[in-house]
């Protein structure tokens, strides 16, 4: 309850440098989410729709990737930004660009394997009655998406998820640096190290009402756009 | 039937018996005396990365789990965590590095008595070429302050671990400010993880040299100031008050104590790193 307490302190009026962690939290996680949902939706929508050769590999290495452990994902980011690494000249290891890398390798994967499963399992009827129907490719795209909305939006707010609770690839690209790349989950990392133990909770309960704040949001916004 | 009975009750004991005679045989004669566990054998020690990362507590506990009997469990963690588990009743005995948190929780009825027994230095790494010109400062302080002028690269543990602690008390009146001085990083990290950035960054940074030497290898960073008067490094011991907490292995954490500052422990303490780093790396006090 302490931590409670402590949390409605954090808020009321908002520290400076909470608000300051949760912003870099919500940039690092908006543009992870966006960029892995641009590689992962219509990949997942490509491998979910057609039969092709070697399918059934594709999809056991994307089911593997998706169990990738976030540690591995940020040795293998920080290997390569690290200063002799190949991308060492881009200067770009302990910045928040290098841990969108490195969430965006975690969820890409992610989002490609529900995405795909979705359309597998759920589209099939659709695109039935859509070619039953006569309807053109385009057309029954749209009312495939149409029909997935609240699905796709689901997978979405996975990726989402996904990255504003991760921990081990961002403390190990982004270095936990104050000011700069701290984020919620390595705040509360942090807090936990120095002992701070109901401060640290303090912290979690903060960042699952950001959590839940984002999917109200994100919720109002889909369906305000599917009644007009 | 009966016979195969026989055959294998005989077959069990002679492969028994052949068992124990193996077994008699590559115990070491020295420890002929045979040690009697104690009646609560785990001993549940709350310390700091530093010990227990550099090896010290790996070379130490079997030889005190051999002679006594005893199972030390090692939690590791800052400065600032391993005291607050001992708060909480989840540590017999503590072994940490930073004075005024010490002194806090005996004051704080939570600890017996402070036993300072052994120290380093810390030792103030940096890039190569010592861009800031710190190497011949007569102190921490001195060099802090022409890291400042600078406005050389700098690590920070910034996790108010000891080391942390150690810091701030060097930088003291012109402690820099993370949000507004850029060549400042606080990295809120272990020791391993500030070293690593430091080497990254080409920073300076304030480290115990136990752990600095054990990654040398792998940093692109030397030492550039190893000793000066606001350096010492003091590790104390303190027993839990049981009187404040419940549930504590007291007799436990009093063998510890008493085995750690036994003429015995000395000798292995002082010797410690000799051998692998060409330097003792931790001193008696």
């Amino acid at each position: 309850m302490e931590s409670f307490r402590q949390a409605f302190e954090l808020l009321f009026p908002p520290d400076r440098e909470l608000l300051q962690i949760i912003g870099v939290t919500l940039r690092m996680s908006f543009f992870s989410t966006l960029i892995s949902c641009l590689i992962g939706l219509p990949l997942g929508s490509l491998i979910g729709s057609k039969s092709f050769r070697g399918k059934s590999f594709i999809k056991k290495l994307i089911h593997t990737l998706m169990g990738l452990p976030p540690v591995v994902a940020g040795l293998i980011v920080y290997s390569l930004f690290t200063h002799y690494g190949p991308f060492g000249k881009l200067n770009m290891l302990f910045t928040v660009r290098v841990m969108v890398v490195a969430q965006v390798m975690l969820i890409t994967p992610v989002v490609i394997g529900l995405t795909s499963s979705f359309i597998e399992s759920a589209s099939k009827p659709v695109i039935e009655t859509a070619r039953g129907l006569g309807f053109s490719g385009l057309k029954t795209a749209r009312l495939c998406i149409g029909e997935g909305r609240s699905s796709l939006f689901s997978v979405v707010l996975n990726a989402f998820g996904r990255s504003i609770a991760e921990v081990g690839a961002v403390s190990i690209v982004g270095g936990n640096i104050q000011w700069k790349t701290r984020v919620m989950t390595t705040a509360i990392m942090l807090e936990t190290n120095k002992g701070k133990f109901s401060f640290a909770l303090a912290l979690g309960i903060i960042l699952l009402i950001i959590a839940f704040a984002v999917n109200a949001v994100a919720s109002f916004i889909v369906k305000e756009n599917a009644d007009g | 039937m009966k016979r195969i009975f026989a055959v294998l009750l005989a077959l069990i004991l002679v492969a028994g018996l052949a068992a124990c005679g193996s077994k008699t045989e590559t115990e070491p004669e020295s420890t002929s005396q045979v040690v009697e566990t104690p009646e609560n054998p785990v001993i549940r020690l709350s310390t700091t990365t530093s010990v227990n990362d550099s090896g010290l507590l790996p070379y130490l506990l079997p030889a005190f789990e051999a002679e006594t009997g005893y199972k030390v469990e090692v939690q590791s963690a800052g400065t600032g965590a391993a005291i607050q588990k001992a708060i909480d009743g989840n540590a017999d005995v503590i072994l940490v590095h930073a004075k005024a948190s010490e002194e806090e929780f005996i004051d704080g009825g939570y600890g017996v008595e402070r036993l300072p027994f052994m120290y380093n230095y810390f030792v103030i790494v940096g890039p190569k070429d010592d861009p800031a010109g710190v190497k011949d400062s007569a102190d921490a302080a001195t060099a802090f302050a022409k890291i400042r002028e600078s406005e050389s690269k700098f690590v920070s543990r910034g996790d108010e671990s000891g080391t942390h602690k150690a810091e701030l008390k060097i930088w003291g009146d012109i402690a820099p400010d993370a949000e507004s001085d850029s060549w400042y990083i606080s990295a809120g990290q272990g020791m391993g993880a500030c070293l690593t950035m430091a080497s990254e960054q080409q920073a300076y940074c304030l480290t115990d040299k136990a752990t600095f030497l054990s990654m040398q290898d792998e940093l692109d960073l030397d030492i550039v100031l190893a000793e000066g008067e606001d350096m010492k490094n003091t590790y104390s011991l303190i027993a839990v008050n049981p009187e404040k907490i419940d549930g504590l292995n007291t007799d436990g954490a009093q063998a510890f104590i008493d085995w750690m500052l036994s003429d015995e422990a000395s000798e292995l303490i002082a010797k410690y790193g000799e051998a692998e780093y060409g330097v003792a790396l931790f001193n008696l006090l």
